[in-house]
């Protein structure tokens, strides 16, 4: 490895994209565009459905509260993070119905009159009741766009990139240089590593000025969910482009695993309550596993320790889409 | 006595079909070595396994005697038929790019005074004109300062003023002791620059020589033209062919030709007589038919 021929390639890569006035602003723009527009459309008191928590082992029998149309009820498996969601606003009330308890926050209009509706239609249950301020969508949306806009940005900006190269002739004439592929796929990964953090760093703090995000763990922690999801991207963009040399179908592959990440890994609504194989689905995906690790610490205050198995699948599947792809690859 | 470059029962299939059909020649050092062919003869396989870029099918290559390598790489010069450059960088920035990718390298300084850069030195690449982009392509082949250079097709495209600025570059080249390896459609070039020459079709080489020798061999007779309207319709003592609006007219000795035209009254006014060239050989031995 000449860590010259790859600040090479590194520094003309940058040049480029820096230099590309419209692709610069689309990056930065984009991101901000998308969270401004849901901050507003979603400013006012939400949908009208309510959402209430079961707890899914202790229920015994199904209650008649159950029955009520335009209540989404989800199981849940842990009654003490329900309990936080039900402070933060995300869940509106939790029901335990073989402890005959069930919790609401004591701030929620939306608790108020399921409170009412449970007491006319099921008997004898304790209320619990809980305080905290709620969580907007727009808090719980932002590590979603984030997250989503390192994925596009990383999957078309190496994939799409390479394969462009490779159709042009670009990588032929490298070829018949000293670089080696390794160098080459280092410098594409390190230079879309730094221009995607700029960004996401910009962006976060551009909206958060505005909009002021609820933020309960560190940023540090934040910082790094997002690095190794930028790399675990980035390499499943070298992935794709290993060995294509058509815009069109690196562009078609591209879409067909972006979309489908975007809306089975929770960018813009929580997976709770879907398919379970979905939800199985959804956890071989990367997107996944970011977002669920910078939602934990943005909403929850989680650190590093509570979302290893997230950080640990964002390395496994690094490693393997960089080994798949560095064997893959050609120049031509 | 070890050749510079060497190609020795060279071959390449792509999908059953032989590009190149075990071929042998050598190169010798400071030599320009021209690869003429009709189109789909084999010329840029053949360039493009010399290069390093394409692995024979089977066969061998070697530089100074020993297999293609790293320091072949870091020793030889390369130019494509098609090259893209990186978008948004200006020819200054391209040429730092590529200087930095080799152990030795050319001043930049004599790079942009040698393929006269200095006066688009600032601009974008993108926005260059055809014979400044070829320029700056030979530029980025010479960074290196290489042994030997492989350029194919440079002039394809360009005005005749920029194939001949283009010429004399590749002269200065040349006098600097340096290799070339050339492919080119344009048998004027191959006979202005090439010391020695084979010419490809089919995967083979149908010929291989020195342009001159090549010439002498197969050719004892030059082309006497005459503008057709001059020339009488019934008259079939002449061996030669029309080009155009031109009566070609092959002789082996003039004075004789030119005195049975008088004989026939054939006004000589436009008279003109050329030798032979590399052209007429190339069509000789390739044929007439339209490649693709």
């Amino acid at each position: 490895m000449s860590f010259r021929r790859f600040l090479a390639i590194l520094r003309a890569r940058n040049r480029e994209f820096w230099r590309d006035r419209a692709a610069l602003a689309w990056n930065f723009l984009f991101p901000i565009m998308i969270i401004t527009g849901f901050a507003v459309a979603f400013s006012g008191d939400g949908p009208d459905l309510y959402k209430v928590g079961i707890v899914e082992a202790e229920a015994s029998q199904k209650l008649n509260f159950e029955e009520i149309k335009y209540v989404q009820f989800i199981p849940v498996t842990e009654l003490s993070a329900a309990i936080t969601k039900v402070e933060r606003h995300q869940l509106d009330m939790l029901i335990a119905p073989s402890r005959h308890q069930f919790w609401i926050n004591d701030t929620s209009p939306a608790g108020y009159v399921l409170e009412r509706l449970l007491k006319g239609s099921d008997q004898g249950f304790q209320r619990e009741s809980v305080t905290g301020a709620g969580i907007r969508y727009v808090d719980w949306l932002i590590s979603g766009i984030l997250a989503m806009n390192l994925m596009f940005s990383a999957l078309f900006g190496v994939g799409f990139v390479i394969v462009r190269y490779r159709k042009n002739g670009m990588l032929k004439r490298l070829k018949a240089t000293p670089v080696t592929a390794f160098e080459f796929i280092a410098a594409q990964v390190v230079s879309r590593l730094w221009l995607l953090l700029s960004v996401s760093v910009l962006v976060f703090v551009c909206t958060d000025l505005v909009l002021d995000f609820r933020m309960y763990g560190r940023y540090l922690d934040l910082l790094i969910v997002f690095v190794l999801g930028a790399i675990c991207l980035i390499s499943l963009g070298l992935l794709i482009a290993a060995r294509l040399a058509s815009e069109e179908l690196a562009g078609g592959l591209l879409n067909a695993i972006s979309w489908p990440m975007m809306f089975l890994s929770g960018v813009w609504f929580s997976l709770e309550g879907i398919n379970p194989w979905l939800l199985k689905l959804a956890q071989l995906l990367p997107l996944t596993h970011v977002i669920n690790g910078a939602r934990a610490i943005m909403i929850d205050g989680a650190g590093l320790m509570d979302i290893l198995p997230n950080l640990m699948a964002l390395v496994v599947m690094t490693v393997i889409f960089l080994a798949i792809g560095a064997y893959t690859f050609r120049w031509e | 006595m070890i050749s510079f470059l060497q190609a020795d029962n060279l071959t390449r299939h792509y999908q059953g079909v032989k590009a190149v059909d075990g071929i042998n020649f050598s190169i010798e050092q400071g030599h320009c070595f021209g690869l003429l062919g009709p189109n789909g003869a084999g010329k840029t396989t053949t360039v493009e396994m010399l290069e390093g870029i394409n692995e024979p099918t089977s066969g061998s290559i070697f530089y100074q005697g020993k297999p293609l390598g790293h320091r072949f790489k870091d020793e030889a010069g390369i130019m494509f038929q098609t090259t893209a450059l990186q978008d948004y960088i200006t020819v200054h920035e391209t040429l730092e790019m590529f200087q930095q990718m080799y152990p030795r390298t050319t001043p930049l300084s004599d790079l942009i005074e040698s393929c006269s850069l200095a006066e688009f030195l600032d601009r974008d690449t993108r926005k260059l004109s055809g014979g400044q982009r070829q320029r700056l392509l030979l530029a980025v082949a010479l960074v290196n300062d290489p042994e030997v250079i492989f350029l194919d097709e440079p002039t394809t495209g360009l005005d005749p003023q920029a194939r001949r600025n283009f010429w004399e570059l590749l002269q200065r080249i040349k006098k600097r002791g340096k290799t070339i390896v050339l492919t080119t459609h344009y048998m004027e070039e191959a006979y202005v620059l090439c010391d020695d020459i084979i010419i490809m079709d089919h995967g083979h080489i149908i010929a291989q020589g020195t342009p001159k020798a090549l010439l002498e061999e197969h050719f004892r007779d030059v082309v006497l033209q005459l503008p057709k309207a001059d020339f009488p319709a019934n008259c079939v003592q002449f061996q030669g062919q029309e080009n155009g609006d031109v009566m070609e007219i092959l002789s082996h000795d003039v004075n004789k030709t030119i005195h049975q035209l008088i004989e026939l009254n054939v006004s000589l006014v436009g008279l003109r007589i050329r030798q032979r060239t590399l052209e007429d050989l190339f069509l000789a031995l390739t044929g007439l038919e339209l490649r693709v």
